[in-house]
C-alpha cells in the first residue's frame, strides 16, 4: 500500500497537469479573439464552437455523415489489412519473392496515395469505392512492410531451436514465425488505422462522397466557420478513438512482449 | 586471453563475382520489366480508356514535365515541400526537445498535442487558407501544420526515454547541459527522431498535393486535377508518374541521410540480430 | 563396439561467402558410447558452434559424416536435444515456462497425462515446479536456463547436446546448473555431449575431454579423466588428481591456440 502511493500520486500529478493543459488551450483560444489579435470572424470563440459541437452531437444527420466516414474507414482497414497479412507473410517467408519484389515495392510504397485521387473519380465517380481504392492503396503498405520486416525477424537460435526439436514446417510457422510476426503486425494495424482515417477524411473532401470530409468541404464553402471549427475538433477526437482503441488491443494482444513491457516499467 | 584464431580464407574467383552481380540485377529489374510488359501487351489487346499503356504515360511524361512546364507547377511545388519539411523538422525537433527535458512542460501539454496529432492533417488546410488566405507562404504553413507532430511527439517522447544510465554516467563525469544534449540525448533519441521524421515526410507529401488540388492554380496537385477534369488521361498518369518519382526520390533520400545518422543503431540491430 | 551412440567421422566445414571461404572445421572424427558425459573444449573461435550445429543436423558438413545410432544425421534427428548458450533467445517469450517445456512434446503424440507428467517431472528436476506458469522473462538467467535445461529433459532424448550453456550465468549460479548437470547424468543416465570454453568445467563435468585444435579444426586430444562418478564443487575441485587434469587440458589449449601441435596423420 505504502509503497503504491508514490507511483498513483504520480499518474494523478500527471492527469491533472494535462487537463490543466487542454483547459490552457482552450482558454488561449478563447482570448485570442477577445482581445482581438485575431478576429472572431476567422477564429470563432471557443465557447461558440464547443456549443456548436453540442449542437452537432445531437443531430442525426451529423451521426449519419460520422457513421459513412467511419464504413468506409473499416471496409478499406479491412481489405488492405487482409490482402497484406496473406501477401506479406507468403512473400516473407520465400526468399525467391522476397528478392524479386523488392524493387517493386521499394518504388510503389512511397507513391503518395492521394496522386491516385484523380484516377479514382474517373473510374468510379463520386462513390465510397472511389475513396476506397485511396484508403486501401494507403494502408496496405503499412501493414504489408511491417508483416514482411516481423516474418524475416525470427531469431536464429530461436529457429534452431525449433528445428533441433523436430518441429515441422507449419509447426515452425504457427509457434514461431507468426508470434515473432505479431508485434510488427500490430504496429502496421495501429499506423494503418490512422492513416486510413486521414484518406477516408480526405477523400470525401476532394473527390466529395458522403461523410464528415464533404461536412467540413461544405461549410468551407458555405462560409460556416464556427462548423468548420467544430468539425475538426471532430475528426481529431475520432483520430484519437482509433489511435487508443489499437493500443489498447495491442497492449492486451502482446502482453508477453519485450516492447510493450519495456513502456509499462518506465 | 587472446582472442586468436587463424582462419583460413579463400578469395573468390572472379567469374563468380560477375555472376552474382549479374543475378542482382536480375531480380531487382525483372519484376518491374514483367509487369511493364503485362501492361503494355495487355494494354494494346484491350485498350482501356482510363488505363493507357506505359508507352502512351511516358511519352506523355516528355511532352508534359520536360520543358518550361517544370518550372512553373514543378519546381514551385517541390520549393514549398522542402521548406515546409526543414521548418518542420527544425521545429520538431528544437521544441521537442525543450518539452522532453522538463517534466512539467511535457505532461502539461502532451494530451493537447496527442490531440493536434489526431487530427487528420488535410483537415487543417480549410483552416489555415481561412487564417491566412491564399498564398505561397500558406502553402508552406499547411505542410508545417500536418507533419510536425509526428516529429515532435517522437522527438518528445525520445528524450524522456533517454537511458538513466547514460545520464548518470554523463553527470558524474561533470559533462555540461548542453554537451549532455548534444552527445548524449539526441543520439539517443535520434532513432525515434527519424521514424517521426519518416511520417512527417509522407504526410507533408500528401498535404503539397492536396492543398495544391483545393485552392490554387498552379502546382503539382493543381495540374493532375486539371488533366482529370479535361480528360487528358495519359497526361494526368504522368501527374501521377512524377508524383511516385518524387516519393521515391524522398525516400531514398530520408534512407541516405537515415543511415548515416543511425549507423551506429543499425550496427546494434545486427549484432544483436547475428 | 556395439554400444556406439554417436560417431562422428571426418567431419569438415567450409563455409561459402561473397567474400571467400572459410574452412571452420578441418577434419574432427571422435565417438561417444550411450551413458557417456563428454566435455569439447577449444580455443575461442575454434569452430565449436559450428561443430555442434553439424552433429545437430542444423548444417551440412562439406564432408565427412555423423551417425546417430547407427543413422546417418542429415536433418535434426528426433532424438536429440539442444540447449544454447543464449537462453533469452531459445525460449519463446510468449509461451510460459510451462508452454515452452510443453512445445517440443506437442507433436510427440503422447497422451495428456502423460506429457503432464514430463512436464511437472522435468520441471521438479531443474527444481522450478512452483514457476510453472511464469513467463520465462520474469525469471532470472540461471532459472531461464534451468527451463531450457528442463524443455531438454522432457523431451527425453537419447542425447542432450548444451553448447556453452553457462557462459551467460554468473559464478555462483553456474556452479549449481554444473551440479544439476551431473546430477542428471547420474540419476537418469543421460548421454550428455557439452561444449564449453571453460577448461576446469570441462575436467569437473566430463567422464571425457575432447581437445579441439585453432580452427581449421581437428581433435587434438581425448582425454579420458578418471574422477570419481560421485563429484563435489569443493573436494573434487581440492583434489591433487583435478589439477594434474586441468593443467594438462590447460597446456594442451595453450599448445592449440599457438597452432604447435602438429597432427600426427592427415
Amino acid at each position: 500500500m505504502a509503497r503504491r502511493s508514490p507511483r498513483s500520486l504520480r499518474s494523478l500529478r500527471k492527469a491533472v497537469l494535462g487537463v490543466a493543459g487542454l483547459l490552457g488551450f482552450l482558454l488561449t483560444w478563447q482570448l485570442i479573439p477577445t482581445l482581438g489579435i485575431i478576429s472572431p470572424e476567422y477564429l470563432p470563440y471557443a465557447t461558440e464552437t464547443l456549443a456548436r459541437l453540442a449542437d452537432d452531437l445531437r443531430d442525426l444527420a451529423f451521426w449519419r455523415a460520422v457513421g459513412q466516414t467511419m464504413t468506409s474507414w473499416a471496409i478499406g482497414l479491412t481489405i488492405a489489412s487482409v490482402a497484406a497479412i496473406a501477401l506479406g507473410t507468403v512473400i516473407g517467408l520465400i526468399p525467391f519473392l522476397r528478392r524479386a519484389t523488392h524493387t517493386t515495392v521499394e518504388f510503389l510504397r512511397p507513391i503518395p496515395s492521394v496522386a491516385l485521387i484523380p484516377l479514382a473519380v474517373l473510374v468510379y465517380g463520386i462513390q465510397m469505392q472511389a475513396a476506397l481504392v485511396i484508403i486501401v492503396f494507403a494502408s496496405f503498405w503499412q501493414v504489408f512492410v511491417q508483416v514482411l520486416y516481423g516474418v524475416a525477424d525470427v531469431d536464429a537460435v530461436a529457429r534452431d531451436t525449433a528445428r533441433s526439436f523436430g518441429l515441422s514446417r507449419s509447426s515452425r510457422v504457427v509457434n514461431l514465425v507468426l508470434p515473432t510476426a505479431l508485434p510488427y503486425l500490430m504496429t502496421g494495424l495501429r499506423l494503418a488505422a490512422a492513416v486510413a482515417l486521414i484518406l477516408a477524411i480526405t477523400a470525401e473532401m476532394v473527390i466529395g462522397n458522403p461523410g464528415v470530409g464533404r461536412l467540413i468541404a461544405l461549410s468551407g464553402s458555405a462560409a460556416d466557420w464556427v462548423g468548420l471549427y467544430a468539425l475538426v475538433i471532430v475528426t481529431g477526437l475520432l483520430g484519437l478513438t482509433i489511435n487508443l482503441l489499437f493500443r489498447v488491443i495491442e497492449r492486451r494482444s502482446l502482453a508477453w512482449h519485450q516492447s510493450v513491457r519495456g513502456e509499462e516499467v518506465l | 586471453m587472446t582472442l586468436y584464431t587463424g582462419t583460413v580464407v579463400t578469395v573468390r574467383p572472379k567469374s563468380r563475382v560477375w555472376r552474382s552481380i549479374g543475378e542482382n540485377a536480375l531480380y531487382a529489374l525483372g519484376l518491374p520489366f514483367l509487369l511493364l510488359v503485362v501492361w503494355g501487351v495487355w494494354s494494346t489487346i484491350s485498350p482501356q480508356k482510363f488505363f493507357p499503356g506505359p508507352i502512351e504515360i511516358i511519352q506523355a511524361f516528355v511532352d508534359t514535365w520536360i520543358g518550361p512546364q517544370f518550372f512553373v507547377d514543378v519546381v514551385p511545388s517541390l520549393a514549398r515541400l522542402g521548406l515546409g519539411i526543414v521548418l518542420s523538422i527544425a521545429i520538431g525537433i528544437t521544441a521537442g526537445t525543450v518539452i522532453g527535458s522538463i517534466r512539467w512542460l511535457r505532461e502539461l501539454l502532451e494530451p493537447t498535442l496527442e490531440f493536434f496529432r489526431a487530427i487528420p492533417p488535410p483537415v487543417l488546410i480549410p483552416v489555415v487558407v481561412l487564417l491566412l488566405g491564399i498564398t505561397d507562404a500558406t502553402k508552406v504553413i499547411v505542410i508545417v501544420s500536418g507533419a510536425i507532430w509526428p516529429i515532435l511527439l517522437n522527438t518528445i517522447e525520445g528524450v524522456r526515454a533517454t537511458d538513466a544510465v547514460m545520464t548518470e554516467t554523463a553527470r558524474s563525469f561533470g559533462i555540461t547541459r548542453w554537451q549532455r544534449l548534444r552527445y548524449l540525448v539526441l543520439p539517443a533519441a535520434s532513432p525515434q527522431i527519424m521514424a517521426g521524421v519518416r511520417q512527417g515526410l509522407s504526410v507533408a507529401l500528401i498535404l503539397m498535393v492536396i492543398s495544391e488540388m483545393f485552392s490554387s492554380s498552379s502546382g503539382l496537385g493543381y495540374r493532375i486535377t486539371y488533366f482529370q477534369r479535361n480528360y487528358l488521361i495519359a497526361e494526368m498518369w504522368s501527374g501521377i508518374l512524377l508524383l511516385g518519382l518524387i516519393g521515391v526520390l524522398l525516400a531514398t533520400i530520408f534512407g541516405i541521410v537515415e543511415r548515416r545518422v543511425l549507423s551506429w543503431y543499425h550496427g546494434i540491430k545486427e549484432v544483436e540480430r547475428a | 563396439m556395439p554400444d556406439t551412440l554417436l560417431q562422428v567421422e571426418h567431419l569438415k566445414k567450409i563455409y561459402e561467402s561473397s567474400t571467400g571461404s572459410v574452412e571452420a572445421i578441418g577434419d574432427i572424427s571422435f565417438s561417444m558410447r550411450s551413458g557417456e558425459l563428454v566435455c569439447i573444449v577449444g580455443p575461442s573461435g575454434c569452430g565449436k558452434t559450428t561443430l555442434l550445429k553439424c552433429i545437430a543436423g542444423l548444417l551440412n558438413p562439406t564432408a565427412g559424416s555423423v551417425e546417430l545410432d547407427g543413422r546417418k544425421v542429415t536433418a535434426p534427428p528426433a532424438s536429440m536435444a539442444l540447449v544454447f548458450q543464449e537462453y533469452g533467445r531459445s525460449l519463446y517469450p510468449w509461451l510460459t515456462v510451462h508452454g515452452n517445456v510443453e512445445l517440443p512434446l506437442k507433436h510427440k503424440r503422447l497422451a495428456r497425462a502423460e506429457r503432464e507428467r514430463l512436464i511437472v517431472d522435468a520441471l521438479e528436476a531443474v527444481g522450478l515446479d512452483h514457476a510453472a506458469k511464469s513467463y520465462p522473462w520474469q525469471l532470472s538467467g540461471g532459472m531461464q536456463q534451468r527451463v531450457a535445461i528442463a524443455r531438454a529433459v522432457a523431451y527425453q532424448p537419447e542425447v542432450l547436446i548444451m553448447d556453452e550453456p553457462f557462459a551467460a550465468v554468473d559464478a555462483q549460479t553456474r556452479a549449481d546448473l554444473e551440479d544439476l548437470v551431473r546430477g542428471l547424468h547420474r540419476d537418469r543416465g543421460m548421454s550428455i555431449l557439452f561444449v564449453t570454453h571453460d577448461i576446469d568445467e570441462s575436467v569437473y563435468l566430463g567422464e571425457r575431454v575432447i581437445v579441439l585444435s585453432k580452427s581449421p579444426t581437428w581433435v587434438q586430444e581425448d582425454l579420458a579423466i578418471d574422477l570419481a562418478p560421485e563429484r563435489d564443487q569443493i573436494t573434487t575441485r581440492a583434489l591433487p588428481r583435478f589439477t594434474e587434469l586441468r593443467t594438462h587440458v590447460y597446456e594442451q589449449i595453450q599448445r592449440a591456440k599457438r597452432g604447435e601441435a602438429i597432427r600426427a596423420a592427415a
